[in-house]
């Protein structure tokens, strides 16, 4: 039996569509447009300003608070704005825009560090945390915060998730498939700076080859497994890989760090490598660019800020006509209305569907099928959460658990009555928040 | 890149494509194998009671909502499953009048005046076949041996008043007296394991209802293989008793309401006035299934007991 978590869902996954197309580095940007928010935790200050010439890896936003990460230049060039821009999550957020000069001139202080071996475990949090290393599974969580837990949290088990389990993805996939060697030596300076014996590395069942690639690259290395896990949404989320792995429940409101666990993305532990090789910050990531929307989807190497709309041009324009482009994957991406938006720290694909895809149904009654109830990865039970957010039954809503709801889309997924089931529950999480706050 | 127009909604970006109408067709897909089986024996007077129940709940349906001035909604198919219910719960002699007001009943008195689909709070066909049952008590019993067109007792009956068995194959096949679609325990099975597979019936309702009259027939000195096959449980057990909005949510709260429903049903046939008790049973449960649901919430994932 593999290990996996209750509820869930089987969706089409869609990863043939890329899965077997090797990593190709993108066209260098003419522009980038760096928001200065592209992770969770207070915004960066920008640190240029218009005329500037930046290089590959400068700093140009500073990371004021504990929970924030700082932000570099991914080209080099003349900074042309620094003014709010659209932003995935919708809202336009300050941003540095930055003229590519096609040179690429890497930044003077961009250097190797000592190797891992010589590093303390200070030194390791430290270069995480200058090189603006956040979760690059899309919550964009600031890293080097999880590997310092406050006093009297103890960690004993890091989990590297590269279960992937969004349809259509295959960022983390092809990055294990080929670069299995960074994931390891990301995870073991992980474990070094946490002092961490023990350590897991999730992959779901429908990615054979990256199972293998990393079982091969952790031989010789003590305390590292690799538990192949089943393929099932949303088995990457976060508190369903801790339960099938080491079978412990975060307690509801709580983080992993309060059942002693880490969990950081295969792709986090690969920009971790690429610091500890290279000493080049996070200027750019993978990104799976699919869809029946686009004529050649691909995974490319990009440059963080780089317009989804160049993306989109590499891989060969438009197919058919557009009817949605989602930054993410189509469970819990967000769907666009420009393609000015850049590609973040988080981005880990962009999806076009077409426009025939994209049906809006009317909702029909519900019929109290219970799918809903069945699906839910947390046992929650949407519908009755759903007819509460209808009626404004906030605190009702949140007496049946609403603000542990992981936004996963199972319910709205399998939802006969085309219930917004999903968006429903979150509107009552805002409320139910807002109110928390006055 | 040309200029496009682009939808913009809050995710899941994607659906499963399970419709309320996919739902209700299968079940009325599943439901024509005890039809078929009922026009088998009873011959095309059972036929003209299922298409005249049908086509009642549905005018209904649409009368109703034309006069609210709301949408009519029929081609969701429910009111098509309750009619076709309705019918295959009915003894096969029964006046057509009879029938169709059976399905007036169900519709407006069981579903509508609810609000409808998904807001009744008992099984709108049993809610019909109720007051049929009360209201011409003798047409309701009167039924009809498949053999040779005479009228007879059912099997229960037989057991109950005068002690005779009826043979297991008979009751298997569906040979005997009874309602249209509840004679067939073979029919019926088959129509049932197909919704199970279909997901569109839990099976811990049936597999609860069925095991508790067994059980608790055999421990009360009755055949539970006799108990199972013969009446209206199966057809209860796997088309009624699993009706997605009279039943609960939780999955153990299915498991309770199969055996409550076992526990009724047991209680009736073997203590009530009546030979039969199928019906009573799971309109008893639907009145349970709210309190059902709210004592059954799951423990949810990392829940903290602080309050």
């Amino acid at each position: 039996m593999l290990k996996t978590f209750s509820g869930g869902i089987h969706p089409p996954y869609n990863k043939e569509l890329t899965k077997h197309k090797p990593v190709e580095k993108a066209k260098l940007p003419q522009k980038v447009i760096i928001p200065m928010s592209q992770h969770v935790g207070a915004p960066c200050e920008p640190v240029v300003k218009v005329g500037d010439y930046v290089k590959v890896g400068q700093k140009i936003g500073e990371a004021k608070a504990f929970v924030s990460a700082p932000i570099h230049a991914s080209v080099s060039g003349k900074v042309v704005a620094v003014e709010p821009r659209p932003h995935a999550s919708g809202a336009p957020v300050m941003s540095v825009v930055i003229e590519s000069d096609g040179m690429d001139e890497v930044y003077e202080g961009v250097k190797p560090p000592k190797s891992l071996d010589e590093l303390t475990p200070d030194e390791i949090k430290n270069l995480i945390r200058d090189a603006g290393i956040v979760g690059m599974g899309g919550a964009g969580f600031p890293t080097q915060v999880k590997l310092s837990p406050p006093p009297g949290k103890t960690i004993d088990t890091i989990i590297v998730n590269g279960a992937e389990c969004e349809p259509y993805l295959t960022a983390d996939h092809r990055l294990m498939v080929e670069r299995p060697d960074d994931v390891v030596l990301g995870l073991r300076a992980i474990m070094k700076a946490t002092g961490v014996k023990r350590a897991y590395i999730g992959i779901e069942d429908n990615k054979p080859d990256a199972i293998e690639a990393m079982k091969e690259a952790v031989k010789g290395f003590n305390g590292i497994e690799v538990v192949p896990l089943a393929t099932k949404y949303p088995q990457g989320g976060e508190k369903q890989l801790i339960y099938a792995i080491t079978g412990r429940e975060v307690p509801s409101g709580g983080l992993p760090m309060d059942v002693h666990v880490i969990v950081d993305n295969a792709g986090t532990c690969a920009a971790i490598a690429n610091v500890l090789k290279t000493g080049m910050p996070l200027i750019e990531r993978i990104t799976t660019v699919t869809g029946a929307g686009v004529k050649e989807p691909k995974n490319l190497l990009v440059r963080i800020g780089t317009p989804v709309e160049e993306l989109i041009e590499q891989c060969g324009g438009f197919n058919g006509e557009p009817g949605k482009v989602i930054m993410g994957g189509p469970m819990m991406g967000i769907s666009q209305a420009q393609l000015e938006v850049p590609v973040m720290k988080g981005t880990s694909g962009v999806l076009v569907l077409q426009k025939s895809e994209v049906k809006t149904n009317e909702p029909m009654p519900c019929i109290r099928c219970a799918r809903c109830v069945d699906a839910c990865p947390i046992r929650l039970l949407p519908t009755y959460l759903g007819k509460f957010a209808e009626r404004g039954m906030w605190d009702e809503a949140e007496r049946y658990h609403a603000l542990d709801c992981i936004e996963c889309g199972c319910c709205a997924y399998v939802c006969p009555a085309n219930i917004p089931l999903t968006q429903l529950i979150r509107l009552a999480k805002n409320r139910i928040l807002a109110s928390k706050k006055k | 890149m040309g200029e496009y127009r682009f939808l913009i909604s809050s995710s899941p970006h994607i659906h499963s494509g399970e419709s309320v109408q996919r739902i209700m067709f299968s079940v009325a897909g599943a439901l024509l194998l005890p039809t078929i089986a009922g026009v088998y024996f009873f011959g095309y007077r059972a036929l003209i009671l299922v298409v005249t129940t049908t086509l009642a709940a549905v005018l209904t349906e649409a009368i109703f909502q034309k006069l609210r001035g709301k949408p009519v909604t029929v081609w969701d198919g429910s009111a098509i499953v309750t009619g076709m219910l309705l019918a295959l719960n009915l003894p096969p002699g029964l006046p057509l009048w009879m029938a169709v007001v059976g399905s007036v009943i169900s519709i407006a008195l069981g579903k509508m005046i609810y609000g409808g689909l998904g807001t009744n709070p008992f099984n709108p066909a049993l809610v019909g076949r109720v007051f049929l049952t009360v209201t011409f008590p003798v047409q309701m019993t009167t039924w009809i041996n498949p053999v040779d067109g005479t009228t007879g007792a059912t099997p229960l009956a037989l057991m109950k008043m005068q002690g005779i068995p009826t043979d297991y194959v008979r009751l298997f096949i569906g040979n005997v007296g009874g309602c249209i679609g509840e004679t067939s325990a073979i029919a019926i099975l088959l129509g049932g394991l197909y919704l199970i597979y279909r997901g569109y019936v839990d099976w811990r309702i049936p597999a609860s209802y069925l095991g508790t009259v067994a059980v608790l027939s055999f421990i009360l000195g009755g055949d539970p293989i006799f108990h199972l096959l013969a009446g209206g449980l199966m057809l209860g057990a796997f088309f009624m008793a699993t009706d997605m909005v009279t039943t609960p949510v939780t999955k153990l709260g299915r498991i309770i309401f199969g055996i409550g429903a076992g526990i009724f049903v047991v209680l009736i046939r073997f203590y009530g006035g009546y030979p039969e008790g199928v019906s009573f049973s799971i309109l008893l449960m639907n009145a349970f299934t709210p309190i059902i649901n709210r004592l059954t919430v799951p423990r949810i994932y990392g829940e903290v007991k602080t309050r």
